[in-house]
């Protein structure tokens, strides 16, 4: 698979957010203002791209060559935590400019499935390293298009006039399967 | 399993060692300070304050960003907890307090269908916010839904209502209202606030040089708030029950429905108000900031000197008044008639201003027992030179000394001593045959006081006509009817005397008007040949007066660096900043305007108190550049109001005429509680282009 392919697959077609359903979490969450939604969707691709490097090296260096494929999950669970709470304190100690921008972001994502979910795949479909970088890159990429526009929409519904029991996370739910639904059109592309 | 098991131990222990040298090589030195500030503060990271959450406030706290009293839900224990903490001193902790500027009306429907969400930031972001009015509340109730507290709700006449106990000063409604309405302010804010350009205030509060919220108090009295209305007046007027009498209202002359046909009784309103507080027999509280330790010397307790030292106890600090004469009040209780205004009432009204812990030092004439460098020297920050206008202009023509000549606040005040000192003394000399040369108000007080006191043939003398007469027309009209005889266009050449040197007769040369002078008065011109001799056996000139600035040539320290006029003024450079050439003293009234309205001289006080706060701070003293002073905001006066039915203005009640003349009993009385109602729902409750029409 080429690395166009890649970013194509992973932004649009099984965009992590709108095909694969992982991280709803931040993506109702953080998705009420646009400057809430920019600020983690800058924090999410900073922190998958390593993310998905340090868990490649992982699997293709210890777990798979000392056959401990199965501790896959809880160790990436390990590792991803730490490496999250590792980033916050070395940007806090010598980037603090851009600590401050992603700021309260980062620990969210210390729990964030779409994180998660992107390394697992990338050892699915069984990637190589600069595979791997690339489609981690593109999964953060098409999480940041979905939830910035997710943001867009959303903030627009808050000035339109929506019945009672329909009003804020339930609109969000129908808007976001709509928005998903047309996300689908790109379904059979790669 | 045995691998699976170390592996994860050495997983686990890689991450744990990473994470602690981490910590180590990456470890950012944390001011102890915040943790315990943030200890201190509520908790509750509800973000009111604006920072995100209780940690970012007490770092902005250690920071020096924020104040100790940044936390707005928890109380002074914790703001003095937290000064304690960063070792400073609490400062003003005062309290903050979401109020709505905006008091609508019912002056305009809903202009269109508006079927959007009930939100005003999604109809002003939609439709501009054209819902009413292009300034003025849309009434549909973001801030009632902003408010964490639960203090706003909007009230009857679709406006919002701050419930002032709940309010905390979030500052929340402030941010989402899209037509700026909700404002948060401290009441210290509040009483400092000088009228901008950009502010919606109609033309009656535009004028009144006081700067009363004369659409707020008389909708209060609509709403029969009487008391809601005291203390709007008290944010701007001290002296409400002296104003109420005595004050020429030029604000009425703005009044919109004055363009039309009368306008509304404003002054006889606020009279309404203040007389009702006396008359219920107990003082509304009248809040003080916490208590500073700056001290300020207030020389002169006239009504500048009064109002300087009420604003400035009312923001925290000390004061003392410094007077000359045996009671406080200058020149409205020895200038002002007893008819006029009762000195009992006065007395009433001052005693609340020396109860919020104003000192008073009688007795005392700058110049003579004390000068400013003395002040200085015992330990005062800053003074306000609030001395009046006590000396009377001479006449300057021959034979003005006399005996039986007097000047017209020199035989006010004397005669004002007598009667209230009551120290058996001889009450002073008064003629039968009296002429007063003069035609302001100075005059009017002089002839109305000697026929209570049995002159038989009172006259004035005035080189104009009626019309140009500088005295209030109520007052002119009083005098008409007690009986005085005013001789117009006449200029006094010359007074006559007997053997003895007392004052037998004026003669004084007959004038026509010529051409208007710089002030469009039509200037007098005399008419040759045309003397004329009246006989008299008193004369009282009273053609104005200015500041008696004798203490300069007899101090020796500091006051020769204060800067006077021409006109014996005390020069300011900026007459809202009030700064004299001495940086810490500060000016106002008939001192540094000349003979004026008491409102001005009251308006004056405050603006003075607004300087000696902020000079005291250490802050700016010039004012804001879009400051409303003795104008009006263009496009506010108008040339004529539709929609308006006649409606007679209340007339104020007076003593019959045989009743009053014979006594210094007041001679105005106050209108009664439903003339009120009348009169305060003829106002158009204007703002700055609407106003209410007249109900079908």
């Amino acid at each position: 698979m080429g690395y166009f392919e890649i970013i194509i697959s992973t932004i649009f077609v099984n965009n992590i957010l709108l095909a694969q359903f992982l991280g709803n979490c931040p993506f109702l969450g953080t998705s009420k203002k646009m400057e809430t939604a920019v600020g983690m969707s800058m924090a999410v691709i900073f922190v998958l791209v390593l993310a998905g490097i340090i868990t490649w090296i992982l699997y293709a260096f210890i777990l798979a060559s000392a056959g401990l494929v199965y501790l896959r999950t809880i160790a990436f669970i390990l590792v991803i935590a730490s490496l999250v709470q590792f980033v916050e304190m070395f940007l806090k100690k010598s980037i603090p400019a851009l600590y401050a921008g992603l700021g309260i972001f980062l620990p969210l994502i210390t729990t964030n499935c779409a994180v998660m979910g992107a390394c697992v795949l990338n050892i699915d479909q069984e990637l190589t390293f600069m595979q791997a970088l690339v489609a981690s890159f593109g999964y953060a990429v098409g999480f940041g298009i979905a939830l910035i526009l997710f943001a867009g929409v959303r903030e627009r519904i808050m000035l339109a006039r929506v019945p009672q029991p329909l009003r804020d996370t339930s609109i969000g739910l129908v808007t976001a399967g709509i928005i998903s639904l047309t996300f689908f059109a790109f379904k059979g592309m790669v | 399993m045995f691998s699976a098991i170390l592996f994860m131990l050495g997983l686990g222990a890689t991450c744990g060692v990473m994470l602690s040298v981490a910590s180590k090589v990456f470890y950012v030195y944390e001011d102890p300070r915040v943790a315990e500030v943030e200890g201190l503060t509520a908790g509750a990271n509800c973000g009111g304050c604006g920072y995100a959450g209780c940690s970012a406030a007490a770092v902005a706290v250690v920071a020096g960003d924020a104040p100790p009293s940044v936390c707005v839900i928890a109380g002074p224990e914790t703001t003095s907890g937290i000064a304690a903490v960063m070792g400073v001193d609490p400062g003003i902790a005062e309290s903050l307090l979401s109020y709505n500027t905006c008091t609508g009306g019912h002056r305009a429907p809903v202009k269109f269908h508006y079927m959007g969400i009930n939100s005003c930031q999604a109809l002003a972001t939609l439709y501009g916010g054209q819902r009413e009015c292009p300034v003025g509340c849309l009434g549909l109730g973001d801030c009632v839904r902003a408010c964490n507290f639960d203090a706003i709700e909007i009230g009857p006449d679709g406006y919002p209502v701050v419930d002032e106990i709940k309010c905390v000063g979030c500052r929340a409604c402030e941010k989402v209202c899209p037509k700026y309405i909700m404002e948060i302010k401290t009441m210290s804010q509040k009483l400092l606030h000088l009228n901008q350009f950009v502010d919606r205030i109609a033309p009656c509060q535009q004028t009144c040089p006081a700067e009363i919220n004369i659409p707020k108090y008389i909708t209060q009295i609509k709403m029969g708030d009487y008391d809601g209305a005291v203390n709007t007046i008290r944010e701007r007027n001290p002296l409400l029950l002296a104003c109420g009498r005595v004050c020429p209202h030029p604000c009425e002359d703005k009044c919109r429905r004055g363009v039309e046909e009368e306008p509304v009784s404003i002054n006889q309103l606020k009279r309404f108000a203040a007389d009702h507080e006396m008359e219920s027999g107990r003082r509304l509280p009248i809040s003080c900031a916490p208590s500073t330790d700056k001290k300020i010397a207030v020389i002169g307790g006239g009504p500048a000197g009064l109002s300087c030292a009420f604003f400035l106890r009312r923001l925290g600090h000390g004061v003392t008044i410094f007077d000359a004469m045996p009671k406080l009040g200058g020149m409205i209780r020895y200038g002002i008639p007893e008819y006029r205004l009762p000195k009992e009432v006065l007395a009433w009204e001052i005693q609340g201003i020396l109860d919020l812990g104003v000192e008073q030092k009688l007795n005392v004439m700058l110049g003579r027992d004390f000068d400013i460098g003395s002040l200085i020297a015992s330990g005062f920050d800053a003074g306000f030179l609030g001395i009046g206008a006590w000396k009377d202009y001479n006449l300057g023509v021959e034979g003005e000394n006399l005996a039986g000549c007097y000047t017209g606040i020199n035989f006010l005040s004397h005669f004002a001593v007598w009667q209230q000192e009551k120290s058996g003394d001889p009450r002073p000399f008064v003629g039968k045959k009296c002429v007063v040369i003069g035609g302001g108000n100075t005059a009017i007080d002089c002839v109305r006081t000697l026929v209570r006191l049995g002159a038989d043939e009172v006259t004035i003398v005035y080189r104009r006509t009626r019309k140009e007469m500088p005295a209030n027309m109520v007052e002119i009209e009083a005098a008409e009817h007690e009986g005085i005889q005013f001789t117009f266009l006449a200029a006094p050449t010359r007074v006559l005397g007997d053997d003895d040197g007392n004052v037998v007769g004026l003669e004084y040369l007959k004038m026509e008007l010529g051409e208007p002078d710089a002030s469009g008065r039509r200037r007098p011109v005399p008419i040759e040949g045309s003397e004329t001799i009246i006989e008299i056996d008193m004369l009282i000139t009273a053609i104005g007066q200015g500041p008696d600035v004798f203490f300069k040539d007899e101090s020796k320290r500091l006051d020769e660096d204060l800067n006077i006029t021409r006109w014996n003024t005390i020069d300011c450079e900026d007459p809202v900043a009030l700064q004299s050439s001495i940086p810490y003293i500060f000016t106002g009234g008939d001192a540094a305007t000349g003979a004026d309205l008491v409102v001005s001289a009251i308006g004056a006080g405050r603006r003075a108190a607004r300087s000696i706060h902020y000079y005291l701070k250490g802050e700016e003293i010039t004012p804001p550049e879009k400051t409303l002073f003795t104008d009006n905001i263009p496009g506010t006066i108008f040339e004529s109001v539709q929609g308006l039915k006649q409606s007679a203005r209340t007339k104020m009640p007076e003593l019959p005429v045989d009743e009053r003349i014979k006594s210094f009993v007041e001679a105005d009385l106050v209108i009664s509680e439903d003339e009120a109602k009348f009169e305060s729902n003829r106002c158009l409750n204007c703002c700055l282009t609407c106003y209410d029409m007249d109900p079908d």
